[in-house]
């Protein structure tokens, strides 16, 4: 095999990884609410299915990591031990700590630190107490070496001019040999590609070979091998069958015992049959079937098999969404060039063109859709992140999710991670309160953080809601005059104090930390967000908690844009990102702007800057402003 | 022709190195994600020259889809190699059990594998 397709199979063997860590996880979860027996099983053989393949690469640390795991959780299997609440932390943990190291070995790092003390934590769990330190795990991982499986001709043929030892084999099938699958021919064959060897097959007297069952063993067979094989050469023959037959190897040196052996056959009662031609008579291969093989059904509320898929590179697809992106503007453009010359009002031409919009927009959503990717996996990873975080202040905090199946652009998700890192962040540390003093607020010891995700009117919207202590407004605002970014008399309502928290000169000030409400870093939170083309906003209720909302494009690949002519110059803007142009006089509405060549006093806003100021002629077609890429 | 080998495994991975071991050995390689998708492969491939099975698998696990193998009259004799991980005297006691004809423990070397399928197979 190449060295590409085994990267390929390693770069997949990553992939398949983070699919484990998800089912993992949900199964995990599904266990701290009680589970089943198949809930302990999908977590064994995700474990077990990650240390099978980092064993095939060799992934040393990550074996070791898995193994240990996987040998608790065989005990949580055979029911040795009990999946206690204490025990269900730490299979988090160790499923956290699981996944580093996953991502470790992907990236090539070393092994993260600090998963010995959880390990040890963990396998006290087991009844019998850890176990030794340096107990090997049951296999050594091993490298692959596909080149080695057929390049290399045989060895050199051995030179020594010595005599070949000569070999005594016993071998007395059990009847299970036979119904293994096991083949006693290819056994003698194998031993026969080993050297010289005289095979004797010893059948009763009264053996009938028609009437014979394959199933009841009734032959023995004495073999005699001349070659330069050592014991452990003929044993590795019948690593398949040493239980399944009596075997008994020796060497016999001296050249003149041969003819002792056929003198002296050991079953005096039987007839020795000398089969020269080895087992030929025994037949060997079934005819082959021509009709399909009757089996028995699968059960009947046996799940239905997991749909279809088929992997595809990253860049396959962006390529193909580069390719729809030209194809949307082609076909604006054409759109254009078709009002421009006046034929836009030939029906033919204008249903045409009407259909290959549709057809257009169609294959821009389907392709989007490939790339989209259910925000699950995000939600899992803030799991973690408020497991983490409560832990390392005393709290108790669940989270709850829905939407966890809504899809989002791969690139958004990516780039999502963080600020809702934050913010979970944020809602733990600052939002949920300590349990005494939630419950003398009557609430539950145990937080809860929700965490959800919906389509919304073409675009996403996700949002992290939390039942602690709510903004001090009283605070905001007194912190807000105090470093000038509110006047002392302004009048402002709750939700634009609330949105004071996003104001960059507020959530940098420093002492701000200390506010049992939000406000660090929401600046940088809403730069992110901003960036993505989404909106952040908050909402409070004192003492009931914080929701922060964030509204998400589906997608960042193709931008719809306004083509703006300024004094000779084209621009272009973003759609959805540019504010509506505006005037100052006449006034105008964004329905106005869209009238073709109107001319007024406008400036056009993008990003919260102004981009051009000018006597501006808006053109735009019957479609509305013309499509442009970003 | 080279052999038929029915590969069941529920980890993406090992049945990608099966897969690419076994074709670069002229084997003729078809893949299951556990047992009952490995009894729908037989029941449309026919008898095939040996079937390799890993024994964790949801649905239906390594020893009950050798034990419906062996329930199927022309499946009786064709040899099934478990994959596994697992080395526990008690796991090839239930594999052999079962019916299996041996094992191959994981992470397999290419070379050892084509050469126990070649063994059992002839």
């Amino acid at each position: 095999m190449s060295d590409d397709a085994m990267l390929a199979i390693r770069a997949s063997f990553f992939e398949e990884c983070e699919e484990l860590m998800e089912s993992l996880q949900d199964a995990l979860a599904l266990l701290e609410r009680g589970g089943d027996g198949e809930t302990v099983n999908v977590i064994f053989r995700a474990v077990h299915s990650i240390k099978g393949g980092a064993g095939a690469f060799g992934l040393g640390d990550l074996v070791a990591f898995a193994h240990r795991f996987e040998t608790v959780l065989e005990a949580l299997r055979s029911g040795r031990i009990e999946p206690t609440g204490g025990a269900v932390r730490l299979f988090f943990q160790c499923a956290d700590l699981l996944h580093d190291h996953v991502r470790a070995a992907a990236a090539g790092a070393a092994a993260p630190e600090g998963a010995g003390a959880v390990l040890l934590a963990l396998e006290a769990l087991m009844p019998l107490g850890p176990p030794r330190a340096d107990e090997p795990a049951e296999f050594t991982p091993l490298s692959l070496d596909f080149g080695a499986v057929f390049g290399d001709p045989a060895a050199p043929e051995s030179i020594e001019v010595t005599e070949p030892p000569v070999w005594r084999i016993d071998f007395r099938p059990h009847p299970r040999l036979y119904t293994t699958g096991n083949e006693p021919l290819l056994v003698l064959r194998a031993l026969a590609a080993l050297g010289q060897a005289d095979i004797l097959c010893n059948a009763p007297p009264d053996l009938e070979l028609s009437g014979a069952s394959a199933e009841t063993p009734m032959l023995s067979w004495q073999i005699e091998l001349t070659g330069d094989v050592t014991e452990a050469d003929i044993r590795e023959v019948f690593d398949f069958v040493t239980d399944l037959a009596d075997i008994s190897i020796r060497p016999l040196d001296v050249p003149g015992n041969r003819a002792a052996l056929a003198a002296h056959p050991p079953d005096a009662g039987s007839n020795v049959v000398p089969l020269p031609a080895a087992a030929s008579r025994i037949e060997h291969n079934p005819a082959p079937l021509t009709t399909p093989v009757p089996l028995p059904r699968p059960e009947p509320d046996a799940a239905p098999p997991a749909p279809a898929t088929v992997r595809v590179d990253l860049d396959r697809v962006d390529r193909m969404m580069n390719l729809v992106g030209e194809l949307v503007i082609n076909q604006a453009m054409l759109a254009q060039s078709v009002a421009d010359a006046g034929l836009a009002e030939n029906g033919a031409v204008a249903a045409g063109l009407e259909e290959f919009l549709t057809l257009t927009r169609d294959i821009q959503d389907s392709v989007m859709m490939i790339r989209a990717q259910p925000v699950k996996p995000l939600f899992q990873r803030m799991a973690r992140v408020i497991r983490e975080a409560s832990a390392g202040l005393g709290k108790t905090v669940r989270l709850l999710t829905e939407g966890e199946a809504t899809e989002i652009d791969k690139t958004v998700i990516e780039r999502l991670s963080d600020p809702l890192t934050h913010l979970v962040r944020n809602a733990v540390d600052h939002g949920i309160e300590m349990p005494h003093q939630r419950l003398a607020a009557g609430k539950p010891a145990q937080g809860t953080i929700t965490l959800s995700a919906a389509h919304r009117a073409g675009r996403v919207l996700i949002e992290i809601a939390d039942d602690g202590v709510g903004i001090d407004r009283a605070r905001v605002r007194a912190l807000a005059v105090g470093r000038g970014l509110v006047a002392e008399n302004a009048q402002l309502s709750d939700a634009e104090i609330d949105n004071i928290l996003f104001a960059p000169g507020f959530s940098t000030a420093a002492g701000v930390s200390a506010l049992s409400g939000r406000g660090v870093g929401m600046d940088v939170v809403r730069s992110a967000i901003t960036a993505l083309g989404g909106r952040v906003t908050v909402s409070s209720e004192p003492g009931a908690g914080t929701r922060l909302s964030l509204s998400l494009p589906l997608t960042l690949a193709v931008l719809d844009a306004m083509v703006v002519r300024v004094a000779g110059q084209t621009l272009s803007c973003p759609s959805r990102r540019s504010s509506k142009p505006w005037c100052s006089r006449p006034p105008m509405s964004a329905a106005s702007a869209a009238r073709p060549r109107s001319c007024m006093s406008a400036a056009i806003c993008c990003r919260s800057s102004i981009l051009a100021r000018s006597w501006v002629s808006v053109r735009a077609g019957p479609q509305g402003p013309t499509g442009s890429r970003s | 022709m080279g052999l038929r080998i029915l590969a069941v495994d529920d980890s993406r991975t090992i049945r990608d190195l099966l897969a690419a071991t076994l074709s670069a050995a002229g084997m003729d390689v078809t893949l299951a994600e556990d047992g009952v998708e490995g009894l729908e492969m037989l029941r449309r491939m026919g008898r095939p020259d040996a079937i390799l099975s890993d024994i964790n698998m949801p649905r239906l696990d390594g020893f009950g889809f050798i034990h419906a193998v062996r329930e199927i009259d022309p499946m009786r004799a064709v040899p099934i190699l478990v994959l596994t991980t697992e080395s526990a005297p008690e796991l090839k006691t239930r594999a052999r059990e079962a019916g299996a004809t041996g094992w191959i423990v994981k992470p397999f070397d290419p070379e050892r594998l084509v050469h126990s399928i070649r063994k059992v197979t002839g």
